[in-house]
């Protein structure tokens, strides 16, 4: 049995809205209802869905950036060796937690305080945390920079993040996170933003690192190319919900659920001489399907690990 | 025989800085026929954009267009007057912007826009004239005629980058240049634009330059294509012979780094290093400090420069087809 390092069970997070200034009706809008999902020690998940689909909101409710409504996550406690629920975690034990879940965002533009020299943004989680005394943290910095292939080091200490391309503040982001060695590390389309040529040095440094230094990764992405490369399931959401989910190659060839066969027929080819499918859905029918449907029964297994929202129904298209 | 729409010849394009002269576009020579649509694809900074804004002559201040010529239809553009540009911008050639998101004024109403572009050109024209002319351009880009009465803040991004097509073809024009039009959005709605794009390519028979980064999206676009390497196109041919026979190293590395979600899962290789600045002299080839297999005669700058036929139609700068 693989121990998971990430338990999530019909997670949920809800919010209302005011449905104008003067009035007092609120509706709720379920941006992440009713998830499951569990991450095993040194696999990687990939949350692959369209622009506004709750990927980013179930990230941030995992890190406890943003409470979550509903639901339960359970994460891997080392000293205890057992599971425990993120929901009790106080003071002392909460910091600990917080150590071992960490985020890489998507903007390493916006992401990086600019005011500051890179070794300062590298030590403030240090300095939070209060680990080690100044000179180890110093020592730490400057390991954790050749670890992400910013050498020497002593060069990139003093400098500011305007100094530095696209793709190296996109390392010192990941330095940032790994310095605190989580154990789980949320990504945030870290790659959306970079060039081409870039982009794939940064995704084989992240897959280094994860073997290296045994990190399981929640990616997130909307581009199911990058999902593939970086992932060992994938899971697909939309509107709130995760509606397949199974290992990256098996979803990628038996798709079943109509929304996942969309975005898998969006993806462009780098090849002129292939045939895309033409595979075209309502959304709006769709919709009103997930939500009727979506939460009467869980998912099912349809065999090798490949499970499926129940709502599926054969003659959508 | 096609005719060729566009025609440019050893464009020159230079952004004078305190810290000197930057070199964006230099010798690029390809045309564009009838109906053909050619894409352009590089890194970032590679000089894409300036070489589209160069087309339409709406280069930032300090950009000089130091020699070289463009002909649209036959007619030479560099040089034109202001006045003259006017005629030819959105009549000629029209642009679908980067960021489409911001290339609409908030407090106008959207067909009012395009009404603005119509009637500067069609000051003839009658206002109900105009109305219907945008109602069949929002119909053919698949927007609702009722959109014309919305402000751009209550459109979503994918509408926003349908009315910023029915903008760029609401005068006619012959050629149309597509710059990056579907970055910031999501697969989904990528998808639906790239499709939308063909359809009304092949209805008007225009012509298109589709500038990107994203190779896949070349693939399916384009017939002809060119790769840009540090302002200069290092590879142009017919895009599915680029895609089976690339020539250039750039090239290759390009496509062993575009990961895809058909076909066998691959190792996909990273392009190391930065590209060279564009100030000051520059070396022979521009992509020898980041080839990984350079030749001697490469690395030690003897190399020669410009572009051989390698196979009909297809060209590839000679020192990298020499390098093998």
């Amino acid at each position: 049995m693989k121990k998971n390092v990430i338990e999530v069970k019909n997670l949920e997070k809800y919010f209302e809205v005011s449905s104008g200034f003067f009035s007092r009706k609120k509706t709720t809008v379920k941006a992440v209802d009713d998830i499951t999902f569990d991450i095993p020690f040194g696999e990687s998940l990939g949350l692959v869905g369209q622009s506004g689909c709750g990927k980013t909101t179930t990230a941030r409710a995992l890190c406890l950036l943003d409470p979550k409504t509903g639901g339960e996550v359970n994460f891997f406690n080392n000293e205890k060796s057992e599971m425990e629920s993120i929901d009790d975690l106080e003071g002392e034990e909460l910091k600990k937690f917080r150590r071992n879940i960490q985020m890489i965002f998507q903007d390493p533009y916006e992401s990086l305080n600019p005011r500051w020299t890179i070794k300062d943004i590298i030590l403030e989680p240090l300095n939070i945390h209060n680990i080690g005394d100044l000179d180890e943290r110093e020592e730490a910095v400057a390991e954790i920079l050749q670890t992400v292939g910013l050498t020497p080091p002593q060069n990139y200490m003093p400098r500011y993040p305007h100094e530095l391309s696209g793709g190296q503040r996109q390392r010192v982001s990941i330095a940032r996170t790994l310095i605190m060695k989580p154990k789980f590390v949320v990504c945030d389309e870290p790659t959306s933003m970079l060039d081409v040529s870039i982009r794939i040095s940064i995704m084989d440094l992240m897959l280094n690192l994860a073997k290296d230094l045994e990190v399981s990764y929640l990616y997130i992405t909307h581009d199911l190319a990058v999902a593939r490369y970086m992932c060992n399931r994938i899971a697909v959401m939309f509107n709130g919900k995760i509606v397949e989910i199974a290992e990256t190659e098996e979803l990628l060839n038996n798709p079943v659920h109509p929304y996942t066969k969309r975005l898998i027929s969006s993806i462009p080819v780098p090849d002129p001489s292939y045939d895309r499918k033409v595979y075209d859905i309502n959304f709006d029918e769709l919709d009103t399907l997930v939500e009727k449907h979506g939460s009467d029964k869980p998912m099912i297994n349809i065999g090798n690990e490949h499970y499926v929202a129940t709502h599926d129904v054969k003659g959508l298209i | 025989m096609l005719k060729d729409v566009l025609v440019v010849k050893d464009l020159n394009m230079h952004y004078e800085t305190l810290a000197g002269n930057v070199s964006a576009v230099k010798n690029v020579s390809f045309s564009v026929q009838e109906g053909e649509s050619f894409g352009l694809v590089g890194e970032s900074g590679c000089g894409k954009t300036s070489v589209a804004m160069s087309l339409l002559q709406l280069q930032a201040d300090n950009a000089k267009i130091s020699s070289g010529s463009i002909k649209l239809d036959g007619v030479e553009m560099v040089g034109m007057s202001e006045s003259e540009l006017r005629e030819v911008r959105w009549d000629g050639i029209s642009i679908v912007f980067q960021g489409a998101m911001n290339a609409w004024n908030p407090v106008i109403k959207v067909g009012e826009q395009i009404r603005e572009a119509i009637r500067e050109h069609y000051p003839n024209n009658t206002k109900v004239e105009n109305t219907e002319k945008i109602a069949s351009l929002f119909k053919m880009v698949g927007l609702d005629s009722s959109i014309m009465d919305r402000f751009p803040h209550e459109l979503s991004g994918g509408m926003k980058q349908r009315a910023v097509i029915a903008l760029a073809l609401s005068c006619d024009p012959k050629l149309v240049i597509a710059d990056e039009p579907t970055t910031a959005l999501d697969v989904v709605i990528q998808d639906q634009i790239l499709k939308e794009i063909k359809k009304v390519q092949e209805l008007l028979g225009l012509s298109l330059i589709y500038i990107s980064h994203d190779i896949a999206v070349i693939a399916e676009m384009t017939d002809q294509m060119a790769v840009m390497y540090a302002g200069s196109i290092v590879e142009i041919g017919p895009t599915d012979q680029i895609f089976s026979n690339p020539k250039h190293a750039y090239t290759r590395l390009l496509l062993e780094s575009t990961p895809s979600v058909v076909g066998e899962k691959k190792k996909l290789r990273s392009l190391e290093g930065e590209p060279p600045s564009l100030i000051g002299e520059e070396i022979s080839c521009s992509f020898s400090p980041r080839c990984p297999d350079p030749s001697d005669n490469c690395k030690s700058g003897n190399s020669e420069m410009g572009l051989i036929e390698v196979a009909a139609g297809h060209f590839a700068d000679k020192c990298c087809v020499e390098c093998g």
